[in-house]
């Protein structure tokens, strides 16, 4: 429990700054009001500014099917933004969404700076985690508040955690123990991994390797898919992958299922149904684990997911729910705190009590050690929702969502 | 359409060999997934004949003088009108997209549906089967309450998570009262005093007092061994003298008793799987649980709070209401 220790001495001091910046802000404010005296109507609607900043090039897939739509996550964000407004028209708030895009491995500094000097200190962050980590500081020492949409990577709630940002996308671990639950419910626990030789890759593969390793599967075989640079789709290439990927899973040893780690689009999408020996596919093709299913439909998510339809003209993806969870964290604060501060927003959204609805049929709350929102874990196969984890029969003393994902006892994450 | 019909008539003859005493009342329950309404004779607690309606069924309540059901067709964006003498869809009424749950005035004159999908509230004057008025709410509208007065609408919004108070005269939102997550239900106590609304997501049932429209109570719900994520109160229903209220708790599988008056939780029966929606018999003798996931309905004893029994009914049961008469 040292960290709360920590938490207070931090907010003292937080205490402390806000004292002086208000003390400051308010003998700049004295001077404006002597020369213009204009007192604020009591009906006065507020306005809170959202930001979506991203990282964002158009992107292939292996399948045409699987081509990231030009605004996933910007449509989430906005179907949000949409519901807080009508929330907002009986309290007299108003949101915005400002979007702003820079490259993949781009500088996201100034577009930050640019974000924030239009009044935004609310960012949904689409990055990559060493953009993220750009940022994160220079976004504390401003009181801006960073929910992290779209990296999956641990080490953001891990080592590189940060006390002002927040994750609403679930991370690779989680993804992982949650695909992990249902194999092991299954009872097919013997595994082969195949896995990407990117970065992306290989990470997810660790992630499968501890997902084993915790939820009693084992990982008889594993082999590399070496990225060498070829075109991903072309007329004739259909007929080589068909005798291809056989000869490639040839020599594994016998398993249940086959596990895949291609974050990065190279050869994933080509495993199912052209395997050596008829087996399942599971990881980031066949059954795979996200955030949000567009064809679940329980627990309400009809309703959501109509909206969205309607809105956008397409089907809801993980990373529009993740933002669109997001933007509600910050609408549902701002409603009940009756405030467009994010000292009182994030205090707020920090308390223990505090949950939001996403459609996951149960309350999702943040974890206290490094602000990572708790959440089942949908698995599908492209057409449906094949089940959701936590599965039955894992077991946890505070939540068993906590069964998904690093747990507190092996966090790293000192938040600062 | 004829193949309906057929169907009805087919079942119209089970029914009247079959009989059933004067003072029993009938008990509709729908059945979201498999399009039908269950008829159980509350005595005999047997089922008695199922009918065929519109795609969805959810939301369902029955004229003041028993002589039609109304029913929310969801998929069909539609209200169908029942006639219980015959069992046949004898009209239906302009609902908007998507209804879902609705509440008819205490004069049984005006009907007022939550457009789920829409962020409306849908006035139907019952007699010219017309849509009257409109009144824009929050993020998908639910729960539908009346005063007993008639004076004061509430309408829950679960994404916007709030109670809007509607007047009935000027459909003017008057109040708007935040309640926690998810809220599916608002039940009025029949002195007016308070309304009582459920939030699924958050847990709890807010009291609102009627006169300051302000929260004075937040109910809790504790029950060993379960996880307080799966206790999502849905239907709520307070009896005629104001004392008691049963609130459905969703997958928690039991209804909580709560002290009307203390606000206090005395018990929880447990029904069965997912119960969503609740329903007295007019005597206030029973009342009634849809337990969706088992596909059956639950008569608790209101004198001793005991489950009495459990009858298999449609697939996904969701709504329940008992004939007045």
């Amino acid at each position: 429990m040292a960290y709360s220790v920590d938490q207070a001495g931090c907010a003292v001091l937080r205490i402390l700054i806000l004292f002086i910046s208000i003390l400051l802000a308010a003998s700049r404010l004295s001077g404006a009001v002597a020369q213009e005296p204009s007192p604020a109507p009591a009906e006065q609607v507020s306005q809170i500014k959202l930001g979506y900043l991203r990282a964002y090039a158009p992107q292939l897939a292996l399948s045409v099917l699987d081509v990231p739509p030009r605004d996933e996550g910007v449509a989430g964000a906005k179907v949000a933004i949409g519901d807080n407004n009508t929330t907002g028209t009986f309290l007299k708030q108003k949101f915005t969404l400002d979007v702003s895009e820079v490259k993949p491995d781009a500088d996201v500094v100034p577009a930050f700076n640019d974000m924030v000097s239009r009044g935004v200190l609310y960012i949904l962050a689409d990055l990559s985690a060493t953009q993220l980590l750009s940022i994160a500081d220079l976004a504390h020492d401003k009181g801006v508040l960073i929910f992290n949409v779209g990296a999956t990577d641990d080490r953001l709630r891990e080592e590189d955690c940060r006390e002002n940002v927040f994750h609403t996308a679930p991370t690779r671990t989680m993804l992982a123990d949650g695909l992990a639950q249902y194999l092991v419910w299954k009872q097919w626990r013997r595994w082969v991994l195949i896995y990407g030789s990117h970065e992306p890759d290989k990470l997810f593969a660790d992630a499968l390797r501890r997902a084993a390793t915790r939820f009693g599967g084992e990982i008889v075989a594993e082999k590399e898919f070496t990225d060498t640079g070829t075109a991903r789709r072309t007329d004739t290439g259909v007929v080589q992958i068909q005798r291809q990927m056989p000869v490639f899973t040839q020599d594994f040893p016998d398993h249940d299922v086959l596990l895949v780690a291609d974050e990065s689009e190279v050869f994933g999408t080509y495993v199912p149904f052209r395997t050596w020996i008829p087996r399942p596919v599971a990881g980031t093709a066949g059954l795979v684990p996200s955030a949000w299913h567009p064809a679940s439909e329980q627990w309400g998510g009809t309703q959501i997911q109509n909206r969205f339809a309607k809105a956008n003209g397409r089907r809801m993806l993980s990373k529009d729910m993740a933002a669109w969870t997001a933007a509600r964290i910050i609408g549902d604060a701002a409603t009940r705190t009756q405030s467009t501060d994010p000292e009182k927003l994030a205090a707020f959204i920090r308390a223990d009590d505090f949950s939001i609805a996403a459609f996951k049929g149960q309350r999702l709350t943040f974890r206290k050690w490094n602000w990572q929102l708790r959440q089942p874990i949908f698995l599908g196969d492209g057409r449906s929702v094949v089940s959701t984890s936590p599965q039955e029969g894992f077991l946890h003393q505070v939540s068993e969502l906590d069964t998904l994902g690093i747990d507190q006892p092996e966090t790293q994450c000192e938040l600062k | 359409m004829l193949r309906r019909l057929t169907i009805l008539s087919a079942g119209l003859a089970v029914t009247a060999s079959l009989g059933s005493p004067a003072s029993a009342y009938m008990v509709y329950v729908s059945n979201e997934k498999d399009n039908t309404v269950t008829v159980v004779d509350s005595t005999t607690m047997e089922v008695v004949r199922t009918i065929d309606v519109g795609q969805r069924p959810r939301g369902i309540t029955i004229s003041h003088d028993g002589k039609f059901i109304y029913l929310c067709a969801s998929d069909d964006d539609t209200i169908e009108i029942i006639d219980t003498a015959t069992y046949e869809i004898v009209g239906s009424l302009p609902s908007g997209p998507d209804p879902e749950l609705f509440v008819l005035s205490p004069d049984g004159r005006t009907l007022y549906v939550a457009n789920e999908d829409d962020n409306l509230v849908t006035v139907i004057d019952l007699e010219s089967k017309s849509v009257a008025m409109e009144v824009p709410v929050g993020v998908e509208p639910e729960g539908m309450g009346i005063s007993p007065d008639g004076k004061s609408l509430v309408n829950t919004s679960e994404t916007t998570n709030m109670a809007h108070f509607i007047d009935t005269e000027s459909h003017e939102i008057t109040d708007n009262v935040l309640v926690d997550a998810r809220p599916r239900f608002a039940e009025f106590k029949p002195d007016n005093s308070e309304v009582w609304v459920s939030a699924e997501i958050g847990g709890t049932v807010s009291v609102i007092d009627n006169a300051s429209r302000k929260v004075k109570h937040k109910i809790n719900f504790e029950i060993p061994g379960l996880r307080s994520e799966s206790i999502q109160p849905v239907g709520v229903r307070i009896t005629a003298d104001g004392k008691k209220a049963y609130v459905a708790l969703g997958p928690a599988n039991r209804v909580a008793v709560v002290n009307a008056e203390t606000y206090e939780v005395e018990k929880y029966v447990l029904v069965g799987q997912r119960v969503w929606q609740l329903a007295f018999t007019p005597d206030q003798k029973t009342i009634i649980s849809t337990n969706g996931v088992s596909n059956d309905i639950t008569f608790i004893d209101v004198a001793t709070d005991e489950a009495v029994q459990s009858v298999t009914v449609g697939a996904l049961p969701w709504g329940v209401v008992v004939s007045p008469n």
